[in-house]
């Protein structure tokens, strides 16, 4: 660290008769700021250098502790560090310069606020003085990112360095966790400080919410009792408060089928017999069936969102609605709930579990079974054009649900939510709330990052992976084991299925079929690649990238109008599903 | 219905940007907001009046709750407590009318605090109903001009807020 180098020790001012002499710390700012983050722990940082950030950058040359990942895009040091706590349950940190650098991270910073993803970002800003006046490169962050971050913060003084890191840390990862950004104008990490890491936190305002409705508890162990068709519809909330083993013991002591969010997926293991894959829009027909029939709905971290609900008046209908999160301000936003617990979702799962009595449910689990008999997900696979989910599948297979993956956003994100069946808690990371195509490639980085050891794929449409497709650089120069696989229908397949239902086959701006030849692409970056376009081709390709343990890019030539089933039409209820 | 707020936050840059944006995001509408510090110059109260029915004054108090900033959100629509506004209505005055418009501030308890060659500046405190009723007891006149504070409000008896404990904290 930069103290032993360049820090200076200087003998306090304690008077005599104390009992030890003080020795001060004195550090530059961006000294600070390096000494602060490798005390929270932080081990990786994804950034972006530029002229505000020019100190900084000089501090963390000399971090021992600290590595950085060079990216070739803001947005994807916000998306890689993103990727990063998704699945290390940690607090992923981003750098960029002022100005345009900032700019660039609003994308990542909104995607992890939508989705509740702890993150700490730092932006250079232009020197204090300079704040206001349209100075180069000055962009007011602040205010940018004011809706889409947790807090944030602006610091015009060396001596709340140290407390404003530790508070943004503080409340990225506790409560509901989200982005918090720190706007770091220059001059501030130029200045001296004495380093002082034992300086309280002073966030009066900032609660973190306890456990409420205890009685509530007890009446929703009586209602359990009670329930013929209980469903446990779980969120991304789990996997966040860690849970998943909670949430197991009560699906199997109780008997209870899991359904999941696409944000909590990976929460509950996708081969388990209680598990109903995915609800909502692209759901799974016998999880929809299973919401829409039962007579208990427990929600558990989750926020009842319109992928998922569908009309909201026909949503759970026959059903007592139980509703647990960690944010007050979730409970009856979106629908009105019979019972409500507001917590840590481990805490709450842990209570309910020492009150509610088990109990098997034979005949409600044989009618969903049933379900799942006459409708599972599926496809028509006879065909020597290779199919989408067919990819995924082998994906599945090869990997054995252990693989860490991130998707990007259109019909291989569903098609991946559907047919990669997750084993592991934190595998599986997606851009939920926000729907950001170019998020998966950076946020596999930040996965490998994470998981070093993990397989990691990144599972993308030819579209998106064209937002960061820079990001081949990165991955090649950290020599990181990435896998790729483009699902390449040369369309904004999404968007073409949407035209194909809702506008009449007009595929307006959806042919993509104008595209680069991806396996020399990865090549010129210095990334092997495959391009496969056929079926048996498939497998071999997919143990190749992964038996490589090498970054690696497979270009799959999919069929092109395939369609995501089943799919309920939006606004609909999730009972009316176009099954395909 | 008519809620007010009466919402404890750090006395900071920023802080009212904060609250008046999330109104502004989520569709809130604002009646009246006022905002000065406290007795504790770290802290400022905001007085908010927001139409809405249960359901909207609920998500808003919540959503109110969770910005950092804000230290303590009380409802206190339903409580005992007094309430203020401070106006200021410039009237069309030619001497003709003069008398009449100074019968009636002398009712309100109100007062002429500038006098022009035309009009009259008159200035006001009261609940709303009073604020209200001066308003529109001017109207015939002319009125040219009208500048509203927003209301204040104060719980009656002791200190209700449980922030008390924090505000004397801080004072120390
Ligand atoms: C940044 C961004 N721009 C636009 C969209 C709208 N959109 C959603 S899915 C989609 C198509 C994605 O195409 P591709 O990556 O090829 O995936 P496919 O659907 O073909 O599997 C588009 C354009 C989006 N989600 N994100
Ligand atoms: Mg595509």
């Amino acid at each position: 660290m930069a103290v032993e180098k360049k820090g200076m020790e200087v003998d306090g001012v304690g008077s005599v008769g104390d009992k030890l002499p003080c020795k001060k710390l004195v550090m530059n700012g961006a000294e600070l700021v390096v000494k602060a983050l490798e005390d929270e722990g932080v081990e990786v940082i994804f950034g972006f250098p530029g002229g505000a950030v020019l100190p900084l950058y000089d501090a963390l040359y000399y971090s021992e502790k600290i590595k950085h990942i060079l990216v070739r895009h803001e947005q994807c040091a916000a998306h890689a560090a993103d990727g990063y706590a998704r699945s290390s349950g940690k607090v992923g940190v981003c750098v960029a310069t002022s100005g345009p650098g900032a700019t660039n991270l609003v994308t990542g910073i909104a995607n992890a606020y939508m989705d509740s993803i702890p993150m700490v970002a730092i932006t250079g800003q232009v020197v204090v003085s300079a704040i206001g006046r349209d100075s180069f490169q000055e962009a007011d962050i602040t205010g940018i990112t004011l809706p889409i971050t947790k807090h944030n913060f602006l610091l015009n003084d060396v001596e709340q360095i140290v407390p404003t890191i530790k508070k943004a840390f503080h409340i990225a990862s506790t409560g509901r966790p989200g982005p918090v950004l720190i706007d770091l104008p220059r001059d501030i990490t130029t200045m001296e400080a004495e380093y002082r890491p034992d300086m309280e936190l002073d966030t009066p305002g900032y609660k973190i919410p306890k456990m409420q409705g205890r009685d509530a508890l007890e009446e929703i162990a009586e209602v359990l009792k009670q329930s013929e068709k209980p469903v446990i519809y779980a969120g991304g909330g789990i996997l966040r408060s860690k849970a998943q083993g909670e949430l197991l013991s009560l699906a199997e002591k109780h008997d209870i089928p899991v359904t999941t969010t696409l944000m909590g997926k990976s929460c509950f293991p996708e081969n388990h017999g209680l598990s109903l894959g995915m609800l909502g829009m692209h759901g799974t027909v016998y999880a929809n069936y299973a919401v829409s029939e039962c007579d208990l709905l427990l929600g558990i971290g989750v926020r009842f969102a319109d992928r998922v609900t569908g009309n909201i008046s026909t949503f759970a209908q026959n059903a007592r609605v139980v509703h647990m999160d960690i944010d007050p301000a979730e409970i009856g936003k979106n629908v009105p709930v019979d019972y409500e617990v507001v917590g840590d979702i481990r805490e709450i799962l842990s209570s309910l579990l020492r009150l509610a009595p088990e109990k098997k449910h034979c005949e409600w689990n044989e009618t969903i079974d049933g379900w799942k008999d006459k409708y599972p997900l599926h496809y028509d696979n006879s065909t020597d054009i290779i199919k989408p989910q067919y990819v995924i599948e082998q994906i599945c297979e090869v990997t054995e649900g252990r693989a860490y993956v991130a998707t990007e956003v259109g019909q291989h994100q569903m098609w991946a939510a559907q047919y990669y069946k997750s084993l592991m808690p934190g595998s599986f990371s997606t851009s939920g709330g926000l729907g950001t195509m170019g998020f998966g490639f950076p946020a596999s980085i930040g996965m490998q990052m994470a998981n070093p050891d993990a397989t990691v794929f990144n599972i993308a449409g030819d579209g998106s992976i064209q937002m960061n497709i820079q990001e081949l650089a990165t991955i090649a120069q950290y020599d990181l084991p990435v896998n790729i696989a483009i699902l390449n229908n040369q369309y904004l397949g999404m968007v073409r299925q949407w035209q194909e239902i809702f506008h009449g086959r007009r595929y307006s701006q959806t042919d993509m079929s104008h595209q680069p030849d991806f396996v020399k692409l990865a090549e010129a970056y210095g990334v092997e690649a495959l391009k496969v376009e056929k079926k048996e081709e498939v497998r071999p390709a997919i143990e190749k990238a992964v038996g490589s343990k090498k970054p690696f890019l497979m270009d799959f030539h999919v069929e092109r109008e395939e369609n995501v089933f089943p799919m309920v039409p939006p606004g609909g209820s999730i009972k009316k599903m176009i099954r395909g | 219905m008519k809620h007010t707020l009466s919402v404890l936050v750090e006395n900071r840059p920023g802080v009212l940007t904060r609250v008046a944006a999330l109104f502004a995001r989520r569709g809130y509408n604002i009646d009246s907001l006022a905002v000065g510090r406290t007795e504790n110059p770290d802290i400022s109260r905001m007085t908010i009046v927001v139409p809405g029915d249960h359901h909207v004054i609920e998500q808003v108090t919540k959503q109110l709750d969770k910005l950092i900033d804000v230290i303590k959100v009380s409802d206190i629509t339903k409580d005992e407590y007094v309430e203020r506004e401070l106006i200021l209505i410039k009237v069309g005055a030619d001497p003709s009318v003069r008398g009449e418009i100074m019968q009636i501030v002398d009712i309100f308890r109100a007062r002429v605090v500038d006098i022009g060659k035309d009009s009259l500046i008159i200035e006001a405190t009261g609940d709303l109903g009073k604020i209200d009723a001066i308003e529109n007891s001017m109207r015939s006149f002319g009125i040219i001009e009208v500048v509203r504070t927003g209301k204040i409000a104060m719980v009656r008896g002791p200190k209700h807020e449980d922030a008390e404990n924090y505000l004397s904290h801080r004072r120390l």
